[in-house]
């Protein structure tokens, strides 16, 4: 422990991480602008479920023996299509999730237990871990970020519109169902390129907890995107940095971050609400 | 209404139904209704839960396919205003009133909408100001009362410059003076612009000066005409089968009858499912 804050070894270790700490500001970012409109659709659950999906198709891709990282994109695109079409309705949501979730997750297990590799992979796909994050990964996260943030940008009005009042959005003429399955597939995406990093059980730290936070404080769409965006960055970056000297696993630090800037954000609603 | 008026009408119609049928099973909730709203006119639709009003509402919408007969809505769904049945927003809900306001101006534009934010702030200003909305333009739409948000649902109606003008029930939850509030404005749209309005009510009293023509729907039976033609103890025991006498008191019409001639209970749309 006496290592926890060793300025001189974190530096030195910096320079080793860097393709890891541009992921991590990827990530950030994504999860920051998906976040809020994530929480206002009360999904928080549909991206637990599809994470789960993602460590199914990672498991699956360990196996098989090819990235885990497509393994994972498949896994949850998959799961999110899923979703999108089998719950038409908010009220059959939550069940539909809680199948498909148990499902896909004894398959990964099932996966995991044929899978005779290294054991360090197994534990890694469920609590994140990035040692390797090599240079087509990368790549192929920047590419899928920049994929999800051009569609998203495309959307977002209607989609906004749509996941506060499907009422009137429907009467407007917006294609509301259509967007719910548009919108689940980019989540889905950003869970995917989430689980590499901080593991299938923590991606609702980057997804949900900033977003969470955000819309604790303020009640403009724009300010709460900016927040959330803003949080989730300290959280990954700062998780990332905090966790290099000590040498213990990202998300640790990563979700601990995240939910000392959530309860913060609570405390300073709770005031502003006695106030009024 | 003679059927010679009927086609008169409908040559520039805001909404026309003809021969509009809707069922769900067995079950009819109206059919053969041949219905012109034209533009500027106020339709009060009115009825006992169950009977198909909001329904109606939904097939001008394109949300319920008719089960017979043709619907037409002049302009499409971009030029129709929508006051929705009051349900309350989630108090967690990141949103404020001006928000709201401006999903009905450009809501149902792609992309992210940061061009002409300079035009959008003053029309959506504009309309939060016709309300009386001002006040609490910026404040979290989830804490608002019922009646804050129903002006909000009203301005943001009206700020999408409509041709047809759908409310169901928009004066629910609102006090006298916000009903007269909001009426009013209703009633200054249509005249100003010739909107078409189409207004389902449970209680006509309050809308009565404004209303041209009422569609009163009771079980599968229906009548169109004027206030004074079709809210007649004649008429209502027709359409009711079942005693009911109209009563005119001063400028009220109240209307006394068998227990499901429900004037003064709200209805939900569940009822109607």
């Amino acid at each position: 422990m006496e290592n926890f804050l060793d300025v001189g070894q974190t530096l030195d270790l910096l320079r080793y991480v860097q393709p890891m700490l541009i992921a991590g500001a990827v990530l950030g970012l994504v999860a920051g602008l998906l976040g809020p409109l994530v929480v206002t659709r009360k999904m928080a659950f549909a991206v637990h479920g599809t994470s789960e999906l993602a460590f199914t198709g990672g498991a699956a891709a360990l196996l098989v023996g090819i990235g885990v990282g497509y393994g994972a994109l498949a896994g949850s695109v998959l799961a999110a299509l899923l979703l999108g079409l089998l719950s038409r309705r908010d009220s059959d949501r939550d069940s539909v999730i809680g199948a498909i979730l148990a499902f896909g997750l004894g398959l990964g297990v099932l996966f995991l237990a044929l899978y005779k590799g290294r054991a360090a992979n197994k534990f890694g796909l469920l609590t994140g871990q990035v040692v390797s994050v090599g240079s087509t990964d990368l790549w192929l996260l920047i590419g899928s970020s920049v994929a999800v943030l051009a569609v998203l940008a495309f959307i977002y009005r209607p989609l906004h519109f749509a996941s506060v009042d499907a009422a009137v959005a429907t009467a407007r003429g917006v294609p509301v169902r259509t967007l719910s399955v548009v919108f689940a597939v980019l989540v889905g995406v950003a869970t995917a390129l989430s689980v590499q990093l901080v593991g299938a059980l923590l991606v609702l730290s980057l997804m949900i907890t900033p977003a969470a936070a955000a819309v604790r404080v303020t009640a403009s769409p724009v300010r709460a995107t900016v927040l959330a965006v803003v949080f989730a960055e300290v959280s990954v970056l700062g998780g990332m940095v905090l966790s290099l000297a000590p040498g213990m696993p990202v998300s640790a630090f990563v979700t601990a971050v995240s939910f000392l800037i959530y309860l913060v954000c609570r405390l300073m609603s709770g005031k502003r609400e006695r106030v009024q | 209404m003679t059927a010679a008026q009927v086609t008169d009408r409908s040559t520039r119609a805001a909404v026309a139904l003809r021969g509009a049928r809707l069922s769900y099973g067995d079950r009819v909730l109206w059919d053969g209704l041949d219905l012109d709203v034209a533009p500027g006119e106020f339709v009060a639709v009115l009825g006992p839960n169950g009977s198909g009003k909001t329904s109606l509402i939904r097939v001008l919408l394109g949300l319920q396919p008719l089960s017979g007969g043709t619907v037409r809505v002049a302009g499409g769904n971009r030029r129709i205003g929508y006051i929705p049945q009051q349900r309350a927003l989630d108090s967690s809900l990141a949103l404020r009133g001006r928000d709201l306001v401006g999903f009905g101006l450009d809501g149902h534009g792609w992309g992210v909408g940061w061009r002409h934010r300079r035009e959008r702030r003053a029309r959506v200003d504009e309309a939060l100001a016709s309300v009386g909305a001002t006040q609490y333009a910026d404040e979290p739409v989830g804490l608002l009362s019922g009646g804050e948000q129903q002006r909000l649902r009203v301005a943001q109606a009206l700020v999408g410059d409509p041709e047809v003008l759908l409310c169901d029930e928009p004066l629910l939850s609102l006090d006298l003076h916000h009903q007269r509030v909001v009426s009013d404005l209703i009633d200054a749209r249509r005249r100003a612009a010739d909107t078409a309005v189409l207004f389902v009510t449970h209680e006509i009293n309050p809308i009565l000066p404004l209303v041209d023509r009422v569609l009163y729907l009771v079980e599968g039976r229906f009548r169109i005409g004027t206030p004074a033609e079709v809210m007649t103890s004649r008429t209502l025991t027709e359409l009711y089968r079942t005693n009911v006498e109209v009563v005119r008191v001063r400028d009220q019409i109240h209307v006394v009858g068998a227990q499901h001639v429900c004037e003064d209970e709200p209805h939900h749309v569940a009822d109607e499912g």
